[in-house]
């Protein structure tokens, strides 16, 4: 009936036409199992390796003098070791997103993306949990108070502590998106096993693939694994940040203490994480000759998600900011003023509206959500934005204590910057590590989207 | 599926290879209509209906998963509980020691994340991973049914299983070749 009314909508496919499975197989195989690096490839491992060490030196050099070395004084304790866990972390969830929830939601554009995506998850949890842990200042020492384990001191953690929901928070996200990613792999490590001709690769990612061989039995059990660890996923991801958010939100600070805290974090998370994706897809994309399976039909989704997920976010700002003002309190309306007019940072506050309400406008235009090089540009913007939100929430907040005579500003360091810049290092030396050893695309899972794979039954609805 | 012990059948199984998902599901129903109850069915990539085809009906992980994230959230609870309440009574700004509403974000974390190290050790548990030889490893061409080839299998330890008749059975469903695998 609608399709009289309305002529489909010319939408690209997720695999370009003319691949059997026999070209999706051989080309998503060679791009690991070759010699040929792309050129491009080493000066951006070159460049995030440097940034790498950079971070063992300010890494070394924290350990051996203490946290002194960092900005962060009283009045502002917490400074870019929280920001950057924040900003890290955030990144993260839009890889579980994409794995989970849209796997729920049978949304196929999701198969080209999902593994690279969760590999991403994967980093900035990792680059995400240096923080919390380094920011302790002597990290062996300050175990017995964040994990619950029998010590010589018989103490114990304070679970009612939002510092400690973090701790199980994050090492449960880090945990269980390792465990999706790799039970993932495992039909795909099987397909390196038989590819191979080097003997030792054959036989290592034999090792790796633990003897899978295919079978329909495997295949069910798996697909459930597969469903139910989705499944859990969700939720999970939705909590982490929601964990983070109440870091903040569970305090008794202007500008932390606001019930929006927890929707709007999640919604920065995905915002900030659909934007590094298309930060990393668009380049590797073009390097590895990956048009045909990231198609524009998966930039323009994922620039619509960041569009919609962007929105909330602003709506999350205009929340805080009625709250403020509807809530009649002295130091709520002064935090707010402070931040938005008067005080010293206000100019990151603009620029936060500018990079997350601003730029990303554009996406509402189909030119622009089709146009790589914006697409890029807008994303750039966004992880700015997103880092620049943290900033305003943490700085703005703490540096105009409640007493003036605490008034103090805040001062990066040098070390400060160099572990910022050290864990985008040490991400992208992990990212593109991942893509050139192990599959960034699902092969099983895309061969599933073949024509040539379906199966009759299946077409007429009937062998479920 | 101890295949070694199995010397009682002089080779392991009769495979057929398929070119299509659509020719592996079909004969795979056919296998299982006929009565033959040692098959298994190889593919590149999940087919639904496969696995109920060969007569295989998936219900164990679930449960396992359901018990796991029990037990993760009972430990979960039970930890903060015999913490805070009696190895370690501490008055945190005059909250009571059973805090139960702080409880619930690290015992929905400890839910998860023991249904999830369930599902993925259930699964590998059941499949009877990692596991470093099968005998289906031994067919010539078994290297493609993680790419773009479909394989069927019949085992000679099958009680239905006749040299002749089966080999003649499979060939008739279309396979492209039928091939004896050792064991």
């Amino acid at each position: 009936m609608s399709a009289a009314q309305h002529p489909p909508r010319e939408v690209d496919a997720v695999i370009a036409p003319g691949h059997t499975p026999r070209s999706l197989v051989d080309k998503l195989t060679s791009i690991v199992l070759t010699k040929n690096t792309p050129l491009a490839w080493f000066p951006i491992v070159g460049i995030a390796f440097m940034l790498l060490m950079g971070l063992i030196v300010a890494l070394t050099y924290l350990l051996a003098k203490g946290i002194g070395i960092w900005g962060n004084n009283v009045p502002v304790g917490w400074a870019f070791d929280i920001i950057n866990f924040v900003w890290w972390i955030g990144i993260g969830h839009a890889g579980t997103l994409i794995s989970a929830i849209l796997l729920l939601f049978k949304q196929d554009w999701r198969t080209s993306i999902n593994r690279f995506a969760e590999a991403m998850t994967l980093f900035a949890v990792a680059c995400a949990a240096l923080f919390p842990l380094v920011h302790t200042g002597r990290p062996w020492l300050a175990i017995y108070w964040l994990f619950p384990y029998p010590n010589t001191m018989t103490l114990w953690p304070n679970f009612r502590s939002p510092l400690i929901w973090d701790v199980f928070a994050v090492s449960t996200y880090g945990t269980v998106s390792l465990l999706f990613w790799s039970i993932g792999l495992i039909p795909d490590l099987a397909t390196f096993r038989d590819k191979a001709q080097h003997p030792f690769l054959k036989r290592l990612f034999g090792m790796l693939a633990m003897g899978w061989r295919g079978s329909a039995r495997h295949w069910a059990r798996y697909e459930k694994a597969y469903l139910l660890l989705a499944g859990l996923s969700t939720p999970l991801v939705l909590s982490v940040h929601t964990v983070v958010s109440f870091d903040f939100a569970v305090s008794v600070l202007p500008g932390w203490h606001a019930t929006i805290f927890p929707p709007y974090f999640v919604a920065g998370a995905i915002y900030a994480g659909f934007a590094m994706v298309l930060t990393l897809a668009i380049p590797i994309r073009v390097m590895f000759k990956l048009q045909d399976f990231i198609t524009m039909r998966h930039i323009e989704n994922m620039a619509k998600v960041t569009l919609v997920t962007g929105l909330v976010v602003v709506y999350g700002y205009l929340c805080e900011a009625f709250f403020g003002w509807y809530s009649s309190n002295e130091y709520e309306r002064f935090m707010l003023k402070n931040r938005i007019y008067f005080g010293p940072y206000a100019w990151s506050y603009w620029i936060l509206l500018l990079c997350n309400f601003l730029v990303p406008q554009l996406l509402w235009m189909k030119k622009m959500r089709r146009n790589i090089a914006v697409v890029f540009t807008v994303c750039m913007f966004v992880n700015v934005g997103m880092w620049l939100e943290r900033f305003v929430i943490i700085v703005t907040s703490l540096h105009r204590d409640f007493l003036p005579s605490s008034w103090e500003m805040y001062y990066p360091t040098v070390w400060d910057f160099m572990t910022l810049a050290g864990t985008i290092g040490l991400f992208t030396t992990l990212m593109f590590l991942f893509v050139r050893v192990l599959p960034m695309i699902a092969i099983f899972e895309m061969q599933t989207l073949l024509p040539q794979s379906r199966t009759k039954a299946k077409e007429e609805g009937g062998a479920h | 599926m101890a295949h070694h012990a199995d010397a009682t059948t002089p080779f392991y199984a009769l495979m057929a290879e398929f070119d299509s998902a659509d020719a592996l599901l079909s004969a795979a129903t056919a296998v299982g209509k006929a009565g033959f109850t040692k098959t298994d069915a190889y593919s590149p990539f999940p087919i639904h209906g496969l696995a109920e085809a060969i007569g295989f009906h998936e219900k164990k992980v679930a449960p396992i998963v359901l018990a796991g994230g029990v037990l993760g959230m009972l430990g979960g609870y039970g930890l903060e509980y015999w913490t805070q309440v009696i190895a370690y009574p501490m008055n945190i700004g005059g909250r009571p020691y059973h805090s139960w509403v702080s409880f619930i974000p690290p015992a929905f974390e400890t839910t998860i994340l023991f249904g999830a190290f369930s599902a993925v050790i259930g699964m590998l548990a059941l499949n009877g991973l990692p596991q470093p030889y099968h005998p289906v490893f031994n067919h010539e061409r078994f290297s493609r049914a993680s790419q773009d080839s479909f394989f069927l299998a019949i085992e000679a330890a099958d009680p239905k299983f006749d040299p002749i008749g089966t080999r003649q059975f499979l060939a008739g469903l279309g396979a492209r070749e039928v091939v004896e695998v050792a064991h």
